[in-house]
């Protein structure tokens, strides 16, 4: 086998891999290659395709198309077992760990069977040394912050002893000095000589820690660069575009704050959450403000508190037409003029397995005529589902069809349908458009803004900016669970959203 | 090789409706061979077992007689199991019941007939169910304690509080020793409703349990609750269901109706306490709401087959010296059948070639 | 007065042993994650088929055996359901009960009325003979030191081998373990199957060594206590060891409590380990909300992602 030689010869080269999953293209010839030592970084917003490339790298998923070399040679990987033995290496957003055993058993859990408890600990003393790794072998994890966890997944990688290290977002859950300590850890593993593969969306870090970058947009690779030799706004436009927002005509007449959120800081509710850092936030009557972030930065922390799912810490932090409204649940909110729509259709805005009248009935039976009395009233709730599905243009196979029979856009449609109609004072949506097709796209957009123009204040949490420079009056970005002061569409430059988006300069200032 | 899993996109509901059946039918095909292994006639068997007992108007009254406590308890357990609140407490929760509810007729032995004992009797009985019941509610709220494991160690210490009960402080002084209580009054008794037979106004009772529990999981917002929170409970949040609170009313509901199946058995052809005083009924409904598949028709009807099969083994044994053990075995074989059947309408089975997971 | 306590103690040895052997098969079975409510039916099926071998074929050594063969075999049929068909484990723990109980009953009705010679303790010349202590550590049945090998052995295997960690970390998270490339399905089979070999041993020794014969109801809710062991003992084996002994000296206890009156009934004593299971629970979880010592994934049914 002819092999390239060479001592600066890369380690793994990826060569125009395709990945394609149904009509979507998640991988649209990408190449790419990685030198031993080196820390490159994978950047790109959300469905640039980053995680698939990477699954592919892992063995988890098998390209279309295209090829890997390692070390000159082509390869096919058939489990991330493969990928380990090869010498590739992943640490995962998502923590695989089991809370009530030692750190000691879940690292040796992971490791092919063979390797000798004694043994191990040794060696996970000596890789904490070596890279800076504090671990203490005998705590049971549930005690563990989320940095000290990570560590865990860490040492399992490199007990294996890749030559290839992939981190997946590994700063999503981890407080600034964590982040540090994690860092030095990185830059001992490079000086080893081991290539680390980083994927993120934080300019700050990637400029500090990484050497190259390949930037993903819309599943190709857009560019190649030395981070710390461009400018962040030149990275920033690279990863969202630059593409000029078409002008719509809207008619801005400044009216009453209907929503308002004031200084509002919550803990994470859990492990993998983000916590909300002071955030304040006005909304008027008659304007969309659309808030820009990539997924994972606080957004459904916000919408939690924003519907009432969670509680507010404190009185005076969530306001709905100036009333306090931050303790109240979510059909007092409701029944105040708000109405709200998570991101998800399936299992929280709506259910499948209910039909679509029934579905009705979930979310506004404190609003509507339909539950008089706390019993329902069946054919209100059918008159109230039909009249969605002919005001949305919602196509069901019946009217009184499970939602579950419904494809994406038309249950998107029947959801957006079922909180505008009543025309609400106030309108928090979770990613209107997520996973649908054009034309109801088109609808629910049109939707919101008629919705706006007749006086309701909106707020539309979206990850697609091309949506909010569309329909959108001013535009807000959260980032590290904080929010910036909002800026009219028309004057802000896209590049600058994409740079508070990555967390680069004019990010989190308090309004 | 392994068995692999395959979600169905599409279930119809009248698959849903005829998979109990398929699963009945499968059962009985089971127990003809063990009877034939017995060295009995198969069809004998299923003609005593099946066919006979709805043909004789005493023993159908016996049959609503027996389905009468399996059909309350069962309907109770809706609330919960619809929510994926597992209360395995319903045995325990129904001999709580029949201790509260015994102590108004227990304490007006030997006075003049008094009209309101029995509803009295009745509702103390649904109360102490319902109190019993809202222990491994509490826990689980407030500690997050698993309610199977609370409910079912609740159902010993009921056992043992009944057992004490029995054989010490309320047991009959004239008794000869037997450990039971006094027996009580006529006034403290269910009337019964037939001039031959032992059917009693339990059934009613029965009956109108499974009604208001049709109503209220399928038309009132508390029983919506009940369903979206055992389907999605992220959306039961979104619709402004509170978890805690629906736990605890789940769990007090799902008691008090086991709590009550326990003293109207007591008031209705019992007539005393003693120490065995359920032989596993809050076990059996177990059974009789998965062959219901949790819906408060198919209860009344499952409660009927189970029902069947107890009579009809009491009257095999008689007449065809067949064991009473083999009903037993039917039951058990018919609710695995269930099982499989339901897990049948929601996977499609395929074997596959390949490694183990 | 030593003849007494000796005679107590031996009569909690004999009903300790079968709770200890059924809670350590069940235990093995929870800690993977499977809940199995049929402990008394596998039991009920050990007694009966072990007392009609053993008759039949005139050795208790095969009634054992058979016993042990029975037990294993009705808990196929439950993880076939749960594990298969991924059906819920509570109604097929008690669907596994109510099936072992009249199964036994039909396998056993040939026998009852017989009865066989008990399985004889073991006798070692000079050590059993030993004044005091002689019958009393080496003179006990052979199921005895069967059990308390079977306590140091599942111990030693969920604490110390590979084996028992990737038990353990099944039934504490199936996901993660399925995620790290563990076999779950194939390790809940064979735990379910030990949990019914164990069931059907105790089975075996209650209709071979302790009554000896076949009799329906003899189990008398044992399996329900062995169920009850296992979550009082907080899955740990060796206070299983202490549970069962307590169980069994608060069943022993409760015969002898009409002459004894403490001012307490003897049902509070009978009740006591069961209340005390629960107050250890809350405590457990109140050290951190929602902590609990049991299994993660316990009783929840894994369907592999595809």
């Amino acid at each position: 086998m002819a092999e390239v030689e060479g001592a600066n010869a890369p380690l793994c080269v990826l060569d125009g891999i395709v990945k394609r999953f149904g009509d979507l293209t998640a991988n649209d010839h990408i190449s790419l290659s990685l030198r031993a030592g080196e820390i490159h970084a994978l950047l790109g917003e959300n469905g640039a395709g980053k995680s698939t490339l990477v699954k592919i790298l892992d063995g988890l998923l098998a390209p279309d198309e295209g090829r890997i070399l390692w070390q000159g040679r082509p390869i096919t990987l058939a489990s991330p077992e493969d990928a380990a033995t090869l010498g590739i290496g992943m640490v995962f957003q998502h923590f695989s760990l089991f809370d009530n055993l030692t750190v000691a058993e879940n690292i040796a859990v992971a490791m092919p069977a063979g390797v000798g408890l004694r043994v191990l600990n040794k060696r996970i003393m000596e890789l904490g040394e070596r890279y800076g790794l504090a671990l203490d072998p005998k705590r049971e994890v549930w005690t563990l912050s989320a940095g000290e966890r990570q560590r865990i997944e860490i040492v399992r990688a490199l007990l294996r002893e890749p030559k290839l290290l992939i981190l997946d977002e590994p700063t999503s859950v981890l407080t600034p000095q964590e982040a540090d300590t994690l860092f030095a850890t990185l830059e001992e593993l490079a000086r080893q000589g081991c290539a680390l593969l980083y994927i993120s969306h934080r300019l700050e870090e990637v400029t500090r820690l990484c050497d190259r970058a390949t930037i993903l947009r819309g599943g190709r690779v857009v560019a190649m660069c030395n981070p710390r030799e461009e400018t962040p706004q030149k990275i920033a436009s690279l990863m969202v575009g630059t593409a000029i927002p078409p002008l719509h005509d809207r008619d801005n007449r400044p009216a009453d704050v209907r929503l308002s959120l004031r200084r509002l800081n919550a803990a994470p509710a859990d492990l993998h959450g983000i916590a909300l850092k002071d955030v304040s936030l006005d909304v008027r009557g008659g304007e969309i403000l659309g808030l820009a972030g990539v997924a994972g930065n606080g957004q459904s922390e916000l919408f939690e508190i924003l519907s009432g799912e969670r509680a507010a810490p404190q009185r005076g932090m969530v306001l709905i037409d100036g009333e306090e409204c931050g303790l109240d649940g979510i059909d007092t909110r409701r029944r105040k003029g708000a109405a709200f729509l998570p991101e998800e259709r399936n299992g929280h805005a709506a259910v499948g397995a209910l039909s679509l009248p029934n579905n009705v009935v979930l979310s506004r039976h404190a609003t509507s005529d339909i539950a008089p009395r706390n019993v329902i009233a069946f054919d209100r709730a059918r008159a109230f589902s039909d009249a969605i599905i002919a005001k949305f243009d919602v196509r069901t196979p019946s009217p009184l069809a499970e939602a579950g029979k419904l494809s994406g856009g038309n249950l998107q449609k029947f959801v957006v349908g079922r909180e505008i109609i009543g025309n609400p004072r106030v309108l928090v949506i979770d990613n209107p458009t997520w996973g649908v097709d054009a034309g109801a796209a088109v609808l629910i957009r049109q939707a919101l803004i008629d919705l706006a123009a007749a006086g309701t204040a909106v707020l539309m949490i979206s990850q697609d900016l091309d949506e909010i420079f569309a329909i959108a009056d001013r535009i807000a970005v959260i980032h590290h669970g904080a929010v910036t002061a909002p800026r009219n569409v028309r004057t802000v430059a896209r590049e600058e959203i994409g740079l508070m988006m990555t967390g680069g300069q004019g990010a989190s200032h308090a309004a | 090789m392994r068995l692999e899993l395959i979600p169905r996109s599409d279930v119809s509901s009248l698959q849903r409706t005829l998979a109990p059946l398929w699963a009945i039918l499968i059962a009985l095909l089971m127990g003809g061979l063990i009877v034939a292994f017995l060295g009995r006639s198969p069809l004998a068997a299923f003609k005593v077992y099946f066919l006979e007992p709805l043909t004789d108007p005493w023993a159908l009254q016996e049959l609503a007689v027996k389905a009468t406590p399996l059909i309350i308890i069962a309907t109770g357990l809706v609330y919960c199991f619809r929510a994926n609140l597992w209360n395995i407490g319903a045995e325990g929760q129904l001999i709580v019941g029949t201790i509260f509810g015994s102590i108004v007729p227990l304490a007006t032995v030997g006075m003049e007939s008094t009209p309101w004992v029995l509803p009295v009797a009745l509702l103390l009985g649904a109360l102490g169910g319902a109190l019993y019941g809202s222990i491994p509610a509490f826990l689980r709220v407030r500690f997050g304690v698993s309610e199977i494991l609370v409910s079912l160690m609740l159902v010993y210490v009921a056992e043992l509080t009944l057992d004490y009960l029995v054989r010490g402080p309320w047991r009959d002084p004239k008794g000869f020793n037997f450990p039971t209580t006094p027996n009580f009054e006529s006034f403290a008794l269910l009337p019964n409703l037939a001039s031959e037979g032992r059917l009693h106004a339990g059934i009613i009772i029965a009956l109108l349990c499974a009604a208001v529990t049709w109503f209220v999981l399928n038309r009132t917002l508390f029983g919506f609750g009940i369903r979206v929170a055992g389907e999605a409970p992220r959306a039961a949040r979104f619709s402004g269901f509170n978890a805690n609170r629906m736990t605890i009313a789940a769990f007090m509901i799902s008691g008090g109706l086991a709590g009550l199946a326990g003293i109207v058995e007591v008031t209705g052809q019992i007539g005393q306490l003693k120490p065995a005083i359920s032989g596993g009924l809050g076990f059996t409904a177990i059974i009789v709401a998965y062959l219901g598949r949790l819906h408060p028709v198919g209860i009344v009807f499952g409660a009927f087959v189970i029902a069947l099969t107890v009579y009809g083994g009491e009257a095999a044994q008689i007449t065809l010296k067949l064991p009473l053990d083999l009903t037993r075995t039917f039951q058990g074989i018919l609710l695995f059948c269930v099982l499989a059947a339901d897990a049948l309408t929601t996977y499609k089975l395929r074997i596959v070639r390949g490694l183990h997971a | 007065m030593i003849g007494f306590w000796e005679s107590i103690l031996l009569t909690v040895i004999t009903a300790a042993t079968p709770l200890l052997i059924a809670a350590l098969g069940e235990l093995i079975v929870e800690k993977s994650g499977v809940l199995n409510l049929g402990v008394e039916g596998m039991m009920a099926v050990g007694a009966s088929t072990g007392f009609a071998v053993a008759t039949l074929t005139d050795s208790s050594s095969i009634g054992v055996l058979a016993g042990i063969a029975a037990g294993m075999a009705l808990s196929l049929i439950f993880a076939l359901v749960t594990l298969g068909f991924a059906a819920n484990q509570v109604a097929a723990g008690l669907a596994l009960t109510i099936l072992g109980l009249g199964l036994a009953g039909l396998l056993g009705a040939k026998f009852v009325g017989t009865s066989r010679i008990a399985i004889p303790p073991i006798h070692i010349p000079g050590l059993s003979d030993l004044p005091g202590i002689g019958k009393l550590v080496f003179g006990q049945s052979p199921f005895f030191y069967l059990s308390v090998v079977l306590a140091v052995g599942v111990a030693w295997f969920l604490r110390r081998t590979r084996a028992g960690l990737s038990l353990r970390s099944i039934g504490e998270n199936h996901a993660s373990a399925h995620a790290l490339g563990l076999k779950v399905l194939r390790t809940r089979l064979l735990a379910i199957l030990f949990g019914g070999a164990c069931a059907g041993l105790a089975g075996a020794y209650l209709s071979l060594v302790y009554t000896p014969f076949w009799s329906p109801g003899m189990t008398a809710g044992r399996g329900w206590i062995a169920l009850a062991l296992v979550v009082f003992a907080s899955w740990l084996p060796l206070r299983v060891f202490l549970g069962a002994y307590l169980f069994g000296a608060a069943t022993i206890l409760q015969m002898h409590a009409q002459a004894a009156s403490m001012g307490l009934p003897s049902q509070a004593l009978s009740a006591f380990p069961y209340i005390a299971t629960i107050v250890a629970l809350v405590l457990i979880s109140m050290r951190r909300v929602g902590a609990t010592p049991a299994p993660g994934s316990l009783s929840t049914a894994f369907v592999p992602p595809r």
